[in-house]
């Protein structure tokens, strides 16, 4: 049976036996996401025949237990028959389950081996899993060194806010087709279709998972390791993930949108991304002195947006549970030095992150000047971006 | 429980009455019922956590906790019932029945058995203690990193310290308990009784026993590891400081996978006694069971990392633990084809511990199903973390081990109490469970297809028509319980007087004493032939 007719005919079943409950209940979804890379499709064949062969083993199992449950009954006058150990009979019910496990094992151990052969790769990408975003780099593409591109992916602030209003239509509203409630983040990770992609999945704090359904990825992002997985995208289209090991408070608002294109449209994408950085980096290390106000306005966007800060810290600076409150904070409103040491270097043991890291100078600058002057903390100080560069030399 | 306390000549010594007879006992029924009050009070506490988790994803938004406070609700639900409900509840189990199965006078350590129960309320209390240690209550200050523990993710958490020494009472009190379980089981057996006559529910606790003392230990270095990283500078799990998060998780799991068949064998034990004596019908195969319990003992050492396919294992790891996994199907079917070849042309009744053990047989195997499915290493790479993972172990721990115990608790509640039970709340009781069980966890075969992560506090609206049948299915279920809390103190009030031997088709040395049984059983130890 082909891969679409085995999905057609699950649906059927599977949908025919919840349409009794519920009118709508053919607009959900019964199984996987629809494949788009090899691996996927094969994961999928290989889904549908172990469920196959379930329902087969169930219908034998629970077939006898129902006759025997509706015919051997003692209202039915059923007297008890006497029989007990059959050697033959148990050697036949161990043998055959044997038999069908490797009959199972075999196709499995063939996909296996292809979805965990990542050689031969045209694009590696380095996925970070942050507590809570994803980090993207892009290492080599066609054996050019892309190094320059990365940019770190973020939850929409108006999708959490939303969530957290618990209010359902304004969810309602915010949910369209182009930006899915809770799938909608501030930079896609861009790909190329037909290409074989390699991925190197990290973590930087605890362990996330990298997790594309339509993909058939699911690989966990580990500090201290280094897992490789892959995919040849085969259609282009907008493919969403989302992190799939708990890793903390915002677990559920780390999402992974992959805006999948034609070879020529990613090449045009990489090249303007490399000018850009290219801009940028230059920006951040000219010794240009930055106006206060435009210090808190950029700061304001990267405390909002690529810092994540307001995931922890809050959106107004008051924290919560764990998570210090910065409105106030003896670091936020003492003396510098220690607010650019704890920001850039993080503080070890606690989910307080080392920025330096994630950041460049001119952005550590932006978001600690934002949080010594937001909130009513009007310490008035503009740290520069050459302060951060002395900062980061700091012991 | 009531004062009807008929004692076996010879046995005339006092034993306190009041708290003191509860704080002091060393008798065996005494502790046995400690053990399921307990479990019971904290199946309502886990269960209740239960049902915040439902009420907050009935629908997409945050309506009523917040992120941190729902991944506390998921840990402390998990911890709860397995460490609070289920364990303590196939402990009471025993507690009451292996001395009355075996013959015994009571258990062979019975001082020790007073004490691994009195560990249990001390351990629950400082595992739930940090849930209220925060400013606010709503900040969420318990535990809140999945029941799992994973590190690093534990490493961040403020009050480790508190679980860590949870853990350990928890594992002291199970290892004392199987020890005690095992020395009763082989040196208190009734004459005449040898091994390959015990009933099956004293075998597979026996076995369950040994993969206790085996795992329990690994699972206080685990924590331990966990405390002096924390605490003292170690760095076992963390990667900065040159340790391996993976290594964690090996650890977790040559203790977590032969945990899980610490709660599944017994409630085996249980439906193969159940099933016969409803179905007036020898066990089909006592010997083959025996032998099933011993394999799946055995599998469940060399399974662990089938819980770790997305770590990133070499590719031969991962064959090695795929193969050894489904391996694991073939004594569990043979168990599965013996209870139905019981039931085949047998002269069944369907009383209520019959339902419990029929539905138990009908859903595990379920559980059982999407089991083999999940240990497919490519596909379980699409199911690992999802809801369809959640759907497949509460179809075995819920349907699996829960139903078992409940099965059990309606089979020999006239033994403990003297007492018949209403037979129509106790079909009640069945029927709501039955069917809210299947309306909570089957769709989340569905969720989970789909791709809805596991532990999330809110989700994409696509997930949501599921997630509501889950919720309803969920309150249905929760407050159906509380018709057998209420049935079972019915019970123990009055009702209609249950004969020693209770059921027609029972077999077995605790169906020959009286019902209830008295406070000492066996004092002259019958003879088995
Ligand atoms: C994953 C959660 C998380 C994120 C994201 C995060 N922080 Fe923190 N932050 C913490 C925690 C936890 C502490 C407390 C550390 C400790 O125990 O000293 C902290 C402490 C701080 C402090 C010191 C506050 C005090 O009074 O002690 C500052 C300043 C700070 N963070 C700034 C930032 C900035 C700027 C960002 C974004 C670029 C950020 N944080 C993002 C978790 C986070
Ligand atoms: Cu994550």
């Amino acid at each position: 049976m082909s891969v679409s007719n085995y999905k057609k005919t699950a649906r059927r079943l599977l949908g025919a036996a919840l349409l009794l409950g519920s009118g709508q209940a053919l607009a959900e979804r019964f199984n996987f996401q629809p494949p788009v890379t090899p691996v996927a499709h094969d994961i999928y064949g290989l889904h549908m025949m172990t469920f196959w062969i379930c329902v087969a083993i169930a219908i034998v199992v629970f077939g006898a237990m129902f006759y025997s449950i509706f015919k051997h009954r003692k209202s039915q006058g059923a007297v008890a028959a006497n029989f007990h150990e059959n050697t033959k009979l148990e050697v036949l019910w161990t043998i055959v389950p044997f038999v069908i496990l490797v009959v199972v094992a075999i196709p499995a151990t063939k996909t296996l081996l292809y979805l965990e052969n990542t050689s031969d790769a045209a694009l590696t990408v380095k996925v970070t899993g942050i507590q809570w975003k994803w980090k993207y780099e892009y290492v080599d593409h066609d054996n050019n060194d892309a190094n320059n591109v990365s940019f770190i992916s973020t939850i929409l602030p108006d999708q959490i806010a939303a969530s957290s209003s618990g209010n359902s239509a304004r969810i309602d509203k915010l949910n369209t087709p182009e930006h899915p409630y809770l799938l909608t983040v501030d930079h896609d990770l861009v790909l190329p279709i037909n290409e074989r992609i390699r991925f190197l999945v990290t973590g930087n704090d605890v362990i996330h998972s990298f997790f594309i359904p339509q993909f058939g990825i699911k690989k966990d992002a580990i500090p201290g390791y280094v897992n490789e997985t892959w995919a040849e995208i085969q259609k282009p289209g907008v493919y969403y993930g989302q992190c799939a090991e708990l890793c903390g408070k915002d677990h559920a608002f780390m999402p992974i949108v992959v805006r999948a294109v034609s070879k020529a449209d990613f090449a045009a994408w990489m090249t303007k991304k490399k000018a850009e950085a290219v801009k940028a980096a230059e920006e951040a290390s000219s010794n240009k002195v930055w106006k206060l106000a435009d210090l808190i306005k950029k700061g304001n966007e990267i405390y909002h947006g690529k810092g994540g800060c307001f995931g922890c810290h809050g959106a107004n600076g008051l924290g919560g549970g764990p998570f210090p409150a910065l409105k106030g904070s003896k670091v936020a409103t003492g003396p510098v030095a220690k607010h650019l040491h704890t920001v850039i270097f993080g503080v070890a043991g606690t989910p307080m992150q080392a920025f330096g890291k994630q950041l460049n100078n001119l952005e550590l600058a932006a978001v600690i000047t934002y949080e010594r002057n937001a909130w009513g903390n009007n310490t008035g100080d503009a740290v520069q971006p050459k302060d951060v560069a002395a900062a980061r030399k700091a012991p | 429980m009531s004062t009807t306390m008929t004692h076996d000549a010879g046995h005339h010594e006092e034993h306190p009455t009041g708290i003191k007879r509860w704080l002091f006992t060393t008798n065996h029924k005494d502790i046995g019922t400690l053990y399921l009050w307990f479990s019971f009070t904290m199946f309502l506490i886990g269960g209740t956590f239960a049902l915040v988790i439902r009420a907050e994803l009935f629908e997409p938004g945050l309506q009523i906790v917040n992120p941190q406070f729902f991944n506390m609700m998921t840990t402390m639900h998990g911890l709860v019932m397995i460490f609070g409900a289920i364990m303590p509840g196939f402990v009471g189990l025993a507690n009451w029945q292996i001395p009355l199965m075996v013959g015994a006078p009571d258990m062979a350590l019975p001082r020790m058995n007073n004490w691994s129960f009195w560990l249990l309320p001390f351990a629950a209390t400082m595992l739930v203690a940090p849930m209220f240690m925060g400013a606010h209550f709503m900040d969420g200050n318990g535990p809140w990193f999945g029941w799992t523990f994973y590190a690093p993710l534990s490493l961040q958490y403020n009050h480790l310290a508190y679980f860590v020494f949870a853990i350990h009472l928890l594992g002291i009190s199970s290892i004392m308990g199987a020890i005690n379980i095992i020395a009763t089981i082989l040196n208190m057996r009734a004459p005449g009784m040898t091994l390959m006559k015990m009933p099956l529910f004293v075998w597979t606790w026996l076995i369950t026993a040994f993969l206790l003392i085996a795992v329990m230990p690994v699972l206080a270095g685990c924590v331990t590891m966990l405390l002096t990283d924390k605490y003292f500078g170690t760095s076992f799990f963390n990667a900065a400081g040159g340790g391996d998060p993976v290594l964690f998780q090996h650890v977790f799991w040559f203790f977590g996978h032969p945990e899980v068949y610490i709660m599944i064998l017994p409630a085996f034990g249980i439906v193969s006694q159940i099933i016969p004596t409803f179905a007036r019908k020898k066990l089909f195969g006592y010997s083959s069971m025996v032998y099933a319990t011993a394999s799946i003992a055995f599998l469940s050492f060399i399974v662990w990392a089938h819980h770790m396919f997305t770590v990133g294992m070499p590719v031969a790891g991962e064959l090695f633990f795929m193969y050894a996994t489904v391996l694991i199907a073939v004594p569990t079917g043979v168990k599965v084809f013996n209870w139905v070849a019981t039931m085949w042309r047998g002269s069944m009744t369907f009383e209520p511990p019959m339902l419990w053990a029929i539905s138990f047989v009908f859903l595990f195997t379920i559980g059982g199903l999407s089991g083999i499915m999940l240990a497919v290493v490519p596909a379980d790479v699409q199911y690992q973390d999802t809801y369809f993972v959640v759907a497949h172990f509460h179809y075995v721990l819920v349907t699996g081990a829960l139903f078992g115990i409940i099965g059990a608790v309606y089979y020999w509640l006239p033994k403990w109490t003297g007492n018949m039970y209403s037979d129509k709340l106790a079909k009640w009781h069945f029927w709501l469970s039955l069917v809210s069980v299947n309306l909570t966890f089957f769709p989340m075969h569905f969720t989970g297809l789909a791709g809805m992560p596991r532990r999330y506090a809110d989700y994409p609206l696509e997930f949501t028509r599921f997630n509501q049948w889950s919720s309803v299915g969920a309150f249905i279920f929760g407050f159906s319980q509380l018709l057998l809390l209420i049935l079972v103190i019915k019970c123990i009030r009055g009702g209609q007087k249950a004969t020693s031997e209770v059921w027609e088709g029972a077999e077995g040395l605790e169906w020959t004493v009286p019902s209830p049984a008295p406070y000492h059983t066996f004092a002259i130890a019958p003879e088995v032939k």
